[in-house]
This record gives C-alpha cells, sequence and structure tokens, in this order.
C-alpha cells in the first residue's frame, strides 16, 4: 500500500512540477518574446561606412558573413554595459563568418577612441549619423542592434537592452542556417 | 508532548494525530487527501503569480508615469512626470507647454514631438549651459516640459540634471516627459504627433 501511496505522491509531484515548469515557461516566454525584440525580413541598406581607423567597410566587405549591427554611445550606460558582449561574441564567432560593427551616435571622436581603446574592442565602429540612422528605419533610442543574415536580410532588431542569450542562438543558427 | 507526529514517504512527511502512530489507513488516505488539495492550490497560487508578474510590472510603469511625483532610486531626486498620452493632449490645448528637447541631436533630426526646442544633452556642461540660457527668458510659472528618450528611463543621462538645474531657477510649473524606453517606442511607435528635422 505505501509503494502504491508513494507512486501516487510521485505522480502528484510531477504533475506538479509540470504545472510550475508550464508557469515559467510561459512567464519566460512573454518576457524574452516582449516588443523590444522584433525581427522584420527587409535587406540591410546597402551603404558604405568609414570606420575609426579610415577603413570603407562596403556592404560588399560582408557579403555572406553573419553582421551585427550595434547603434551605440559611449555616454550611454547600458550600451557601455553591452560592449564586453560583443567583443566576446566576435572572438567566438568570427571563424565562423560573424562580423559585429558599432555604429556610435552623438560621440565625441576623442572620447569614442579612448573608450574603444580602454574595452578592447575587437571589431569596426563607425562614427553614425542621422543618414545611417535613417538607412537603418530610424534609430530612436539606444541601444538598438541588428542581426543581419548571411543572404543580406536583417533577421532581428533589438531595442534596448538586448538579451544576449537570445542573439546568440540567434547567431548560432544563422551561421548554420546559411541565411 | 508532540501534538503530531510522522512517517517519511518520499519527500514528504505524512502527519498524523499525536499517539496515532503507526496511522490507519483511513488517517494516510486523509493525509494524501488533504495533500494532494495542498498541491493543486499552491500550484495553481504560485502559477497565477508567475503570470501575473509582468502585468504588474507594466501597470506600476503606467502609475509611474502619472502626472504626480514618482518614485526615483533613492540617491535621485524625485521629478515632476507628464506621461505621453498627457502631453499629446496638452499639445493639442490652448495651454500648450513649452517643449524642451534635452537628447541627442541624431535622434531630434529623425523625430521630434512637434514645436519641441532643440537643447542638447544636458550631461555635460555645455547642454545645461544652454538650458540655462533658454530657460531664463521664461516665465517661471511657465508650463514647460522637458524630454530626451535617448535610452531606458532610468539610465538616461540628461532628465535629472536638467530638472534639478530648472527647480533651481524657480520653475514651478516643471514636468519630465516620462518615457520608458525610448523615443522611438513610447511615443513615434504609438502614434503620438511627430516632427522631422532640425
Amino acid at each position: 500500500m505505501l509503494n502504491h501511496q508513494g507512486n501516487g505522491v510521485t505522480r502528484k509531484s510531477a504533475v506538479f512540477i509540470a504545472v510550475i515548469g508550464l508557469a515559467a515557461a510561459l512567464y519566460l516566454h512573454r518576457r524574452i518574446s516582449s516588443p523590444k525584440a522584433s525581427s522584420s525580413l527587409l535587406p540591410a541598406p546597402a551603404i558604405a561606412l568609414t570606420d575609426l581607423s579610415g577603413e570603407t567597410l562596403s556592404p560588399s566587405s560582408y557579403k555572406g558573413k553573419v553582421v551585427l549591427i550595434n547603434f551605440w554611445a559611449a555616454w550611454c550606460t547600458p550600451c557601455r554595459a553591452e560592449i564586453p558582449q560583443f567583443v566576446m561574441l566576435q572572438d567566438k564567432y568570427r571563424s565562423r563568418g560573424f562580423q559585429a560593427v558599432g555604429i556610435s551616435l552623438d560621440d565625441p571622436e576623442g572620447a569614442l577612441r579612448d573608450f574603444c581603446r580602454e574595452s578592447g574592442v575587437n571589431y569596426p565602429i563607425v562614427k553614425g549619423n542621422q543618414k545611417i540612422a535613417e538607412a537603418f528605419g530610424g534609430v530612436l533610442g539606444l541601444p538598438t542592434t541588428f542581426l543581419i543574415g548571411r543572404d543580406g536580410l536583417i533577421r532581428a532588431k533589438y531595442q534596448g537592452a538586448t538579451d544576449f542569450s537570445k542573439l546568440e542562438q540567434e547567431i548560432t543558427a544563422l551561421l548554420q542556417s546559411g541565411h | 508532548m508532540p501534538l503530531a507526529t510522522g512517517i517519511k514517504l518520499g519527500p514528504y512527511e505524512i502527519l498524523a494525530p499525536a499517539g496515532a502512530f503507526p496511522p490507519t489507513r483511513a488517517t494516510m488516505k486523509d493525509s494524501m487527501h488533504r495533500m494532494r488539495r495542498c498541491e493543486c492550490v499552491l500550484a495553481i497560487c504560485l502559477a497565477a503569480a508567475l503570470l501575473t508578474v509582468p502585468v504588474a510590472g507594466a501597470q506600476n510603469s503606467g502609475r509611474e508615469g502619472g502626472g504626480a511625483k514618482t518614485s526615483a532610486p533613492a540617491s535621485e531626486l524625485p521629478l515632476d512626470l507628464i506621461r505621453p498620452e498627457e502631453l499629446a493632449k496638452a499639445l493639442q490645448s490652448s495651454a500648450k507647454p513649452t517643449v524642451l528637447n534635452i537628447g541627442p541631436r541624431v535622434i531630434y533630426v529623425q523625430a521630434h514631438i512637434p514645436g519641441a526646442e532643440y537643447i542638447g544633452p544636458t550631461a555635460n556642461p555645455e547642454g545645461l549651459e544652454k538650458l540655462r540660457a533658454r530657460a531664463a527668458s521664461l516665465p517661471r510659472d511657465s508650463f514647460l516640459v522637458i524630454y530626451c528618450g535617448c535610452c531606458p528611463w532610468e539610465h538616461c543621462p540628461n532628465v535629472r540634471p536638467a530638472y534639478k538645474e530648472l527647480k533651481q531657477m524657480g520653475f514651478t510649473r516643471l514636468k519630465v516627459l516620462y518615457i520608458a524606453n525610448s523615443f522611438g517606442s513610447d511615443w513615434v511607435e504609438k502614434g503620438y504627433p511627430t516632427a522631422k528635422g532640425e
């Protein structure tokens, strides 16, 4: 009898855990799929950018790569907090065809260079402007990050703080899929 | 004297009245039944709590944006806030406020509140000086609204220095537009009136 009741307890425990798990999953899903992360399949703008070292980054430079475009500013606290994560992603996935590009808005060039040097930024940084921001459909808040597939389509847009676990999943999926 | 004693059964301890040990089949059945009910109630409560957390958060955000003084980290001064919908309404009334943009130019030129004057980021001394110079000519009892929207509210470097400066200058009807995430998501994408350019 004890065994029978023990099985009953185990079964009920499993139901209990399943209900909590389902609730937790729904909760996390609602948080992760908040309006801050949305995607579209518009083509990435075909504009040439010049980074801080004077090198021109033409659209053909990144053809066939998975490209991350991060609009940010050195005066923006949440933007600065994200930089080490982008540095890590660039290191981790560079060999598989991943390229990050930072586009800074409204930063004095001296402060920008200092920050990049101190932060060990390992990807190109471009001094942005209205034209570049509008080419991406408008950047009306920072940070804003776009993820572009190997096919040149904008696969994801993150407004506000980036969900890095989701971002990394999307990067690896794009690197594997060939899109 | 113990009031109850128990029997270990897997992760659970079934309680039985003192003196009733070993428990009878009926006692154990009753305990199991009560335990199942407790599990169900607890599961439902936890599920409900987890699912309502984001909603409660959103409601708090809404309240924060209300016209009254609102919370801020303890180290900061409280701000008199105005919500986007309230400002949009005020802009259509006869008593329009003077609206000053204290954010980055690159965002202002892409989109701004119609009639808003560009001051520039007040996180730096140049921006604060421009704000002082512009505000100097305004009556201290004028309806004045400042806004930025460069980044999430709690991280905006501009609104607090500007508010403090204007309060020190004696403005009595000063409001800060509460922009929770960004000017794009909380004003433009909500369909409020927008102008473009310098």
